[in-house]
């Protein structure tokens, strides 16, 4: 069983639970070597992952996932611990150990307890990576499962402002979206198999009996879409995120609007589309109406939010929006876009809610009316978010352009006028979004100090550096060479796409 | 008959032994001796317990068929009885105080003849040593409700008990009697699911259904009949009430469904799974909607367990050795979560008195262990996972959703959406107890010995036994074996 490199990617959040049991809540120094060193190592073996899986995809290995495995659990419902990734998967294990990284040290100095802190905080990176190496859908619910409740106490114990309220919004709806999720899967499972077959709940073996009858897809489409778009931020259901986020200490928000949000974009498009085709090509209609909404919407709310963590908050409604809208556009460029978006806005978003940290533990303030002249004060921390504004925008040369483009492109070729018009729409959000942004950055970080009291504050400390220096060289790697990414993700579509196209009679 | 038959009721001999140590101890020990009453019962009873969970049932219909003791009887009896130990040791600190030492043996007695008649209850195959059992199951525990009998709230909960047993019990009787009329003189399973294959549907089996339903739903405390639970759990001794909330009700709702599965089979299962559907709904809303507003921990938990208990009699409507193994595993796991939750609230007493919710705010500072430790209790009745409460949910919902009709898809989600309110009060006191920023009431607190160890079982079943599914193979293979046994004797 550990022979399997996935394993490793639970085994070592894990271990570093166990690290941290044995320290003590005043032993910051402990507590931190223990982080750095499981962090570190996590990113290491990610980036082993992705080299090894390029390797292999070179070499002309063209199975759908790679390093599988598969364990029996609970015999009695064939339910396996099974693992395995494709090129999306591995991206995203990616993104959450960079992540993770990046994380630790954006949260260098919290108090109090450090030591509860970061037990929770990977019990979180447990589910994240669980749920991306899970190929049976079982395991990956209750993986996702694990990554949503520790939200709860990472946010009511460590976070700012109405905490307790939003800790309990955000616990309380994403829960409600598992829910459904959970209908959903179990739908699946006792429709896996043709009659008389042995029913299943891994992913792969489920799409290759395609037994699920047309009538029951349309349902459990809904419930599974509605459960990972809930996670999503899918409008209406994108309530809990602006309260959670504003709330939630700064790695936390980083986890969270970074990799979180993107366990929805995955399981829509690795169970509600994947597994169930027909209805995926039949009602992605609502569900493009309802993430248009979010794009649009996200970006407009964004305009008038004069806190920082609420402007990013919406911005990420906006731009997680982006992510399903194109997914459901079903076809294989704009899917390559949609896991393009979801790496670049879990970097750029990662990136904006550490400087946000940052920026809030100086000027003790998140209002922009109250701080201005920012880039005079601490060049570093200004240069950073202007970077990241900039990637949010669709600079060229930063990873948000490469993503809008290959989505907007993909999206253009569904050539009926329903999507033409909602394509329009969504396409507006960029210029919305350069509103926001530039307003953002014009008014906390150029014109005059609006605060003597912030003259003396200082820029950017080395572990800080460390967690930005890190996300931008990769929002920049992404942006100025795509192509690898393209690479990984190319034959990962090829199942969706025939299941979709299979599907049409 | 011969004698020989007794040697097939192993669990209710190691258990009757015991019971007679205990009274012979109690009895002619001196004062001194009695000190070691409690080591004495808890450990004996613990090797009782990993003598059941050892033995190979017999799996043999005795007394001409009114009793059998098959895999899977056996298997909950294991089950109830590890939640037995943990209130054993949930109770040695408490029956050490002043008010109680000297009753401290009839305590051991009392519940030991309780486990007895549970025992009866589950392993009975005719409704008169059913009704045996649940009577002797159920009287003696009105003696301990009313066990602190200085204090009035202990005493009226008694009253309450006693009075909501004794007629539940009665209108069980009328059932019965319905029952014995349209079979034809014989009380015996069999004999009635023969008789019930053969005929047509009877509106007098229909009228002894509803009262059946209503005499168990007492004792499980099911919406609309749940109406005593919460005073009594509020009035009996803390060590009572967790042994009302978990052990009484994981064998009520056994017998619920040999009876309904086994006996009401197909002809009436229509009938009756109606009248549970809205049961369940109501029980697990109803005690859901109430919990809610409860300030008091074992009101509290009361209504919570009400609500558990809705959850429980889904394996019920998932039958088939699928819904019992899910059902006989759910009570495994809310055995050690609610026992676990249990065990603090009775420390937290034990010491300061202090049983309101808002006395827990803060508690970390003074007492993390304590704080963990209900923390994953919280976690596990949420069903939050890694933790066992999780898969013993998603197992039971499985196993209810494997018909796939419409209808049981829907029972999943009022329950799925009721987990969702479930999570928000078990949230509240995690809240309590984590993020509230008051200074704490409670002092740090020494936990007792046994306290620790029952703790510790609790909260190692809790982690270990949903990963690990060795408890939920133990019980899908035990109720598969029983269950062939069963298809060759009834047709």
């Amino acid at each position: 069983m550990f022979d399997n490199i996935l394993i490793w990617f639970v085994v070592i959040p894990i271990a570093m639970m166990a690290g941290l049991g044995l320290c003590q809540n005043s032993g910051m120094k402990a507590i931190r070597a223990v982080m750095v060193v499981c962090s570190t190592v996590l990113l290491a073996l990610a980036i082993w992952l992705c080299c090894d899986f390029l390797r292999l995809r070179e070499m002309g290995v063209t199975d759908e996932m790679l390093f599988t495995g598969s364990w029996m659990w609970y015999a009695p419902l064939n339910i396996h611990l099974a693992v395995g990734v494709d090129g999306i998967s591995v991206l995203m294990i990616l993104l959450s150990a960079i992540i993770v990284f990046a994380g630790t040290f954006a949260s260098w100095k919290i108090n109090p307890l450090p030591k509860n802190f970061f037990l929770w905080y990977a019990l979180l990176s447990t589910g994240v990576f669980g749920f991306f190496i899970s190929i049976d859908i079982f395991t990956m619910f209750m993986f996702y499962e694990v990554a949503l409740i520790p939200m709860y106490l990472l946010i009511g114990v460590w976070g700012t402002g109405r905490k307790e309220y939003s800790a309990m919004k955000l616990t309380l709806m994403l829960m409600g979206g598992s829910a459904f999720l959970m209908l959903g899967l179990l739908g699946i499972f006792w429709h896996s198999a043709p009659e008389g077959g042995q029913l299943t709940w891994n992913i792969l073996e489920i799409s290759h009996n395609a037994a699920i009858d047309p009538n029951w897809q349309y349902m459990l489409f809904c419930f599974t879409f509605v459960g990972f778009g809930v996670l999503g931020a899918m409008f209406p259901f994108h309530t809990w995120s602006p309260d959670g986020h504003a709330s939630a200490p700064t790695a936390v928000s980083m986890l969270h609007a970074g990799v979180l949000m993107k366990l929805g974009g995955y399981g829509c498009f690795r169970i509600a589309i994947f597994l169930l085709p027909q209805a995926a090509n039949e009602l992605a209609w609502i569900f493009i109406i309802l993430t248009g909404i979010s794009i649009v919407y996200g970006a407009f709310s964004a305009c008038v939010q004069t806190d920082l963590k609420y402007i990013n908050a919406y911005s990420s409604v906006s731009h997680c929006g982006m992510v399903l809208f194109a997914i459901l556009m079903l076809n294989a460029t704009a899917m390559t876009g949609a896991i393009m978006q979801m790496l670049s806005h879990g970097l750029m978003t990662a990136l904006f809610f550490a400087l946000i940290g940052m920026i809030y533990g100086r000027t003790h303030t998140r209002d922009i009316r109250q701080m201005g002249g920012l880039m005079r004060i601490m060049p570093y921390l200004g240069v950073c978010y202007m970077i990241a504004g900039f990637a949010s925008l669709g600079l060229p040369g930063l990873s948000g352009f490469v993503a809008e483009m290959t989505i907007f492109f993909g999206a253009f070729q569904d050539s009926d006028v329903f999507h033409r018009i909602f394509v329009i729409c969504a396409t507006t959000a960029i210029v919305i979004t350069a509103v926001y942004i530039l307003r953002v950055v014009g008014k906390l970080l150029l014109g005059p100090v609006q605060d003597d009291h912030h003259l003396s504050l200082t820029d950017a400390t080395w572990f800080e550096r460390l967690a930005t220096v890190t996300l931008i060289l990769c929002i920049a790697g992404i942006g100025c060479f795509p192509n690898w990414i393209n690479e990984a993700i190319n034959h990962s579509f090829t199942p969706i796409i025939n299941a979709l196209q299979a599907s049409v009679f | 008959m011969t004698y020989s038959q007794f040697g097939h009721m192993i669990p209710e001999m190691i258990i009757l032994g015991i019971f007679i140590l205990v009274f012979l101890f109690d009895t002619f020990s001196s004062e001194k001796g009695k000190k070691i009453l409690t080591p004495f019962t808890t450990i004996l009873f613990g090797l009782g317990t990993i003598a059941i969970w050892v033995t190979p049932a017999s799996g043999e219909f005795v007394f001409g068929g009114m009793y059998i003791n098959d895999t899977a009887t056996n298997a909950i009896k294991a089950i109830l009885n590890i939640g037995v130990f943990i209130v054993f040791l949930q109770a040695a600190e408490w029956l050490n105080s002043e008010e109680t030492v000297i009753r401290k043996g009839e305590f051991y007695e009392l519940i030991l003849v309780t486990v007895f008649g549970m025992y009866l209850m589950v392993s009975a195959r005719h409704f008169l040593l059913f009704l045996i059992g649940l009577e002797s199951a159920s009287l003696p525990l009105a003696a301990l409700v009313a066990f602190n009998k200085q204090r009035l709230e202990s005493n009226e909960a008694a009253i309450k008990y006693i009075m909501t047993a004794v007629f539940s019990s009665a209108v069980l009787l009328v059932g019965l009697s319905f029952v014995y009329a349209f079979s034809g003189g014989s009380l015996y399973f069999n004999d009635l699911a023969i008789t019930i294959s053969q005929g047509e549907m009877s509106g007098l089996l229909l009228v002894a259904l509803a009262f059946m339903i209503a005499g168990i739903g007492f004792k499980l405390s099911l919406v609309p009949f749940h109406l005593w639970t919460a005073d009594v759990y509020q009035g009996a001794p803390t060590a009572v009430t967790s042994f009302l909330s978990v052990v009484s009700k994981g064998a009520a709702a056994f017998a619920f469904f040999i009876i309904f599965t086994q006996c009401f089979g197909a002809v009436y299962a229509d009938a009756w799974e109606w009248m549970m559907y809205a049961v369940i709904i109501l029980t697990i809303t109803i005690g859901n909607l109430f919990a809610i507003r409860q300030k008091n921990m074992k009101r509290f938990m009361a209504f919570s367990s009400i609500s558990q208990a809705g959850y429980i009699m889904l394996g019920v409507m998932a039958g088939e050795a699928l819904g019992l193994s899910a059902l006989i595993f759910y009570v495994f796991v809310y055995v050690v979560s609610n026992l676990g939750a249990f065990l603090v609230i009775n420390t937290i007493e034990e010491n300061t008195g202090y049983l309101s919710m808002d006395d827990y705010n803060g508690l970390h500072k003074s007492n993390p262990w304590l704080s963990f430790a209900m923390t994953l209790a919280m976690f596990s009745l949420a069903g939050i996972p890694p933790f066992a409460g999780f898969f013993s949910k998603i197992l039971i919902f499985t196993s209810v959703t494997s018909t796939n009709s419409w209808a049981l898809y829907m029972l999943v989600l009022v329950a799925l959406i009721n987990t969702i309110i479930s999570l928000y009060y078990y949230l509240l006191v995690v809240k309590a107890m984590w993020i509230s920023p008051e200074e704490p009431k409670v002092g740090a607190i020494k936990t007792f010995r046994c306290e620790k160890v029952g703790l510790w079982l609790c909260v190692a079943g809790i982690v270990f036994f949903g990963l690990v599914p060795y408890i939920y193979q133990y019980c899908y293979d035990a109720v598969v074996n029983s269950m062939k046994l069963l298809a060759t004797i009834i047709p």
